[in-house]
């Protein structure tokens, strides 16, 4: 591991806005905020936004690259940074400043645990409908810096549906805002929607508004198993065109049973799976839909005829249950990136109609390099493909890259797109992350122009240096 | 120069294509806010070709450039504040392509709003944001603007139905940001260009999600002898769990005009009533339904009337819809108010807006959506009367600044286009303005696209401009 170095000026006036106790510079420390091998020469835990202010503006002024961390479980994702000088610890700033049950409203620092918020919006029967991976150990600016999604989104959508302003700071040291805290605003430029998954390379978040949800009255999950991914996805399609309008929608493929029920599985979600729920020779798909009595039996009913009419081989319902037994579905990036040393993972974007088609690519790229794969697709058209290699080697890289950019080609065939947000530190540079460049990139750069001409904020992480 | 500029259009695009006479520009010169400005001519491109070679023009002779649609803003956002080529989208109005199965539209930014839904109705789908005049306003504008409207509460505004845009710069590129699949690679340009209120780009062609249509839905009309036991009703619906997919509030003033109107059976002698919406399959709607009337009724609704049938159902909008043009008739001019405040607050911000209304002596009518606390004042007043039209603007000013004090916005879904500009500072400071500003001149460097919109002038100006003829029927929100 390499740290770069910074002079002792520079850790003093680092001291002065944040106090020594909250500057870091030694190597046990340092280690902890590791991403893609490198080190910082310094990480800096503010309290305060004005802290944060302060501190890119120095950085700036002294062009050192800085990288905001919260629960640092994501900062894998995409290229290794360029340029690393500081580790900007957002953890401090893990205040609830407003919680409305009444309005449905919420605004929270940057480095409040996730955790921290469920358990406070539950007290209200609440809830944000964000179930992401790392769902224990994240922050909600993790959580929006990096744009991950959830099972969830098949109904409520992504963060950006419901974020309702933000507070951040520039690569120029300007404190700002955009948004508000009210459900509906059209005051001012959305800039708040830039920042959601640009992996900090735009701003440091520092406040984020939500609008919040109440928690539906009952929940069920239906899980129907297929002989193919094709019978598994008539069945997505029947339910697009009927009229019930479910929480969540996610087809699986056979290993994905294995990997559930792995030791690595556990590390990420204690709750067992339970038995006969998805089996390692069949494709399954899971939906789940909530409402009162009556309205759970009808939206079961409708299934099962759904499932027979598809040609499934065997139904589950899953009651109160719900949530414990298809907590690991949530997690099935970290337990992928957990099953094999070399762990990559393709996330893959089409029209749903088409999803039938691009699995079929994605394991005919793979399958055709020898190597093993499971996936996890989403209702609307995303799917995850992990491509799992039995080890790190050059030649196991060399069909790594070969697989995924066959993958990739067959994806622009399809009118969709795939990106490899995580991949071995070691291989990332030759596989294309971000995928081939797209027109709209140029446009993009003049966003990243104004908000950090210096280039210091999370630099070469993201797609054509942005 | 202008002579040269008009002959220049006039052989690029066609001469039935340019209007430059005073009498044909007069029509161009106002849209549905207070405001009023003179284009020096209006333009009608047919493709995105035509866009271009104006957008060129506009370039070459140093002359504003504003996008139009069907002119039924509430905000200015479409008018020539600084003179120059109104690039009117009617012709390009064509569906381009619907894909039943993947639930997704690409349109022309000319094509009407409703048009959209009537055309995917047959397989059971249709385009969610429906602003109240959505039988004449353009997709285009919608996305210009990130117009809302009744249904939004349930099913979200124009930003969350849009995938993907071709668009010209106004330095003449030509663009494309999203795409039909989710997720689009890279910043969320998409979520930056909706609602950037045609200061960024103009657009040429839209990709929309479609939305299925509910297999049931339940319009029920509850009448209250109060305001405020209408408010907390709201505020109580939303505490219990329930999110209706419209929930309307029309003041007993606004009632009686929109009954003089429409004839849509409305009481006459109440002080409020709630339209409220439910929808889904028929399980949930049931259930729904009945618990939103009996919240209601423990708020003391006197009656709470279900529709009985579409008929009943339309009927029940229509005087929603119809409510602007209602108000219309019975004052010269009114001056439409767009502010938001948490839900919680609505039982005071009716008694303050009341109060505002005494205060300056004019009749304020109150037509809301009230799900997502936001309020369409209406204040009635003669703009041929100086003092009045200053009242107005004070009253105006006094309710926005107490929607701001609880915590809101100064505009919800009608943009803030020439009408709101000066009022940004409220909200954002010059550092805030400023950073918005740099977004605008990196894609808008010379600021001839839609000039002086959105951003407060830095001279600080005050001044709003009125129509001078009165209003009647005009869309709206």
């Amino acid at each position: 591991m390499n740290a770069s170095a910074i002079s002792a000026s520079v850790t003093s006036r680092l001291n002065e806005i944040v106090g020594a106790a909250n500057v870091a510079s030694d190597f046990a420390q340092l280690a902890t905020y590791e991403i893609d091998r490198k080190l910082p020469a310094a990480a800096v835990r503010p309290a305060t936004s004005e802290e944060v202010a302060e501190i890119v503006k120095f950085a700036a002024a002294e062009k050192l690259a800085l990288v905001p961390t919260g629960a640092r479980t994501k900062l894998g994702i995409g290229y290794a940074p360029s340029r690393y000088d500081l580790a900007l610890d957002m953890t401090r700033l893990n205040k609830v400043i407003a919680y409305d049950p009444g309005d449905l409203t919420l605004s929270v620092e940057a480095g409040v645990p996730l955790a921290k918020l469920a358990q406070v919006l539950a007290e209200h029967r609440q809830f944000l409908p964000l179930p992401v991976p790392f769902v224990n150990r994240t922050t909600i600016g993790g959580v929006i810096a990096s744009g991950v999604d959830s099972p969830l989104r098949q109904f409520y959508g992504t963060a950006r549906d419901f974020l309702l302003g933000m507070e951040f700071v520039t690569g120029e040291g300007v404190a700002a805002k955009s948004g508000g805290r009210v459900v509906k605003n059209v005051t001012g430029y959305d800039i708040h929607k830039l920042m959601i998954g640009a992996l900090g390379t735009l701003g440091v978040i520092t406040r984020i508004n939500f609008k919040t949800f109440p928690m539906p009255l009952g929940t069920r999950g239906f899980v129907a198993r297929f002989p193919t991914a094709e019978s598994a996805l008539d069945m997505r399609h029947r339910i697009a065109q009927s009229p019930l309008t479910p929480l969540t929608i996610e087809i699986t493929s056979p290993l994905v049973a294995e990997l559930f029920v792995s030791d690595a599985a556990s590390r990420y979600e204690r709750a067992s799976m339970p038995p006969n729920v998805i089996s390692s020779n069949e494709w399954a798909l899971s939906t789940g839909y909530a409402g009162n009595d009556h309205v759970l039996d009808r939206i079961a009913k409708d299934l099962q005829r759904m499932a027979e009419q598809t040609g499934a081989t065997g139904v589950t319902i899953l009651g109160e249950n719900l949530p414990p037994a298809w907590a690991r579905k949530r997690e099935f990036i970290p337990i992928a990136l957990a099953s094999s040393p070399a762990t990559t993972i393709v996330k893959i974007s089409v029209l749903p109609m088409r999803i039938k088609e691009a699995l079929a690519a994605a394991q005919k790229s793979v399958e055709s390099n020898n190597l093993r794969w499971v996936a996890m697709a989403r209702g609307v058209g995303i799917i995850y493909f992990a491509i799992l290699p039995s080890d790190h080697t050059e030649e196991c890289r060399q069909r790594v890259t070969n697989a995924t950019s066959a993958l990739q080609e067959s994806c622009a065939k399809l009118a969709g797109h795939a990106t490899i947000p995580w991949a071995p530190t070691e291989w990332k540079s030759t596989l294309q992350i971000w995928g081939p460049a797209r027109p709209d990139f140029p446009q993009m750069q003049k966003v990243k122009a104004v908000f950090d001409p210096q280039k210091i904020l999370s630099p070469g992480r993201f797609a054509e240096n942005l | 120069m202008v002579s040269q500029l008009l002959q220049a259009l006039k052989t690029t695009l066609g001469p039935e294509a340019v209007l430059h006479r005073p009498e044909e520009l007069m029509l161009y010169e106002y849209d549905g806010s207070v405001e009023i400005a003179r284009p020096t001519c209006v333009v009608f491109p047919r493709t995105t070709a035509d866009v271009l070679a104006i957008v060129k023009l506009a370039n070459q002779y140093q002359t504003p450039l504003i996008g139009r649609g069907a002119g039924t803003g509430l905000s200015g956002g479409a008018l020539a504040r600084k003179g120059g080529i109104l690039t009117v989208f009617s012709r390009m109005n064509r569906i381009l392509e619907i894909d039943i199965e993947n639930h997704r539209a690409t349109v022309q930014p000319g094509v009407v709003n409703s048009d959209l839904s009537t055309a995917v109705a047959h397989a059971g789908l249709h385009f969610a944001p429906d602003p109240s005049s959505q039988k004449a306003c353009t997709i285009g504008g919608n996305v210009s603007e990130n117009s809302g409207g009744p249904h939004t509460l349930a099913y979200g505004v124009t930003t969350n139905h849009v995938l993907s845009l071709e668009a010209i710069l106004p330095t003449g590129e030509l663009i494309r940001i999203g795409s039909p699949a989710l997720d689009s690679p890279g910043y969320d340009l998409l979520g930056l260009f909706v609602g950037s209120e045609g200061t960024l780009a103009l657009i040429t062609e839209i990709t929309v999600k479609l939305t299925r249509l509910p297999e049931a839905v339940k319009t029920l009309l509850a009448i209250f002898e109060s305001l405020d036991d209408a408010t907390e009703t709201v505020v109580d619906i939303t505490a219990r769990g329930i999110t209706p997919a419209a929930c309307e509030m029309l003041d007993g003033w606004t009632l009686r005009a929109v009954e003089a109107y429409v004839h849509a059976g409305f009481p006459l002698d109440c002080a409020a009533v709630l339209l409220l919406e439910v929808d889904g399959i028929n399980e949930t709607v049931l259930q729904h339904a009945e618990e939103v009337a009996d919240i209601c009724r423990a708020h003391h609704a006197r009656e709470v009337r279900v529709a009985r049938d579409a008929r009943e159902r339309d009927l029940l909008w229509k005087g929603r819809k119809n409510a602007f043009g209602a108000v219309g008739r019975l004052s010269p001019t009114y001056y439409v108010q767009d502010g938001v405040i948490p839900r919680t607050k609505l039982p005071a911000t009716l008694r303050r807006i009341n109060e505002i209304g005494v205060k300056y002596g004019f009749q304020i009518g109150n037509i809301f959506h009230a799900g997502d606390g936001n309020l369409h004042p209406l204040i009635l007043f003669d703009a041929r009367d100086e003092a009045q039209f200053r009242g107005v603007v004070a009253a105006a000013d006094e309710i926005i600044q107490y929607c701001i004090e609880m915590g809101g916005s100064i505009t919800g879904e009608h943009g803030v286009g020439m009408e709101k500009d000066r009022l940004m500072p409220l909200l954002f400071t010059e550092a805030e303005l400023d950073v918005m500003r740099r977004v605008r001149d990196a894609f808008n460097p010379q600021g001839l696209l839609n000039p002086e919109k959105i951003f407060p002038s830095k001279k600080g100006c005050g001044e709003i401009h009125v129509r001078p003829l009165p209003m009647v029927g005009a869309p709206s929100a």
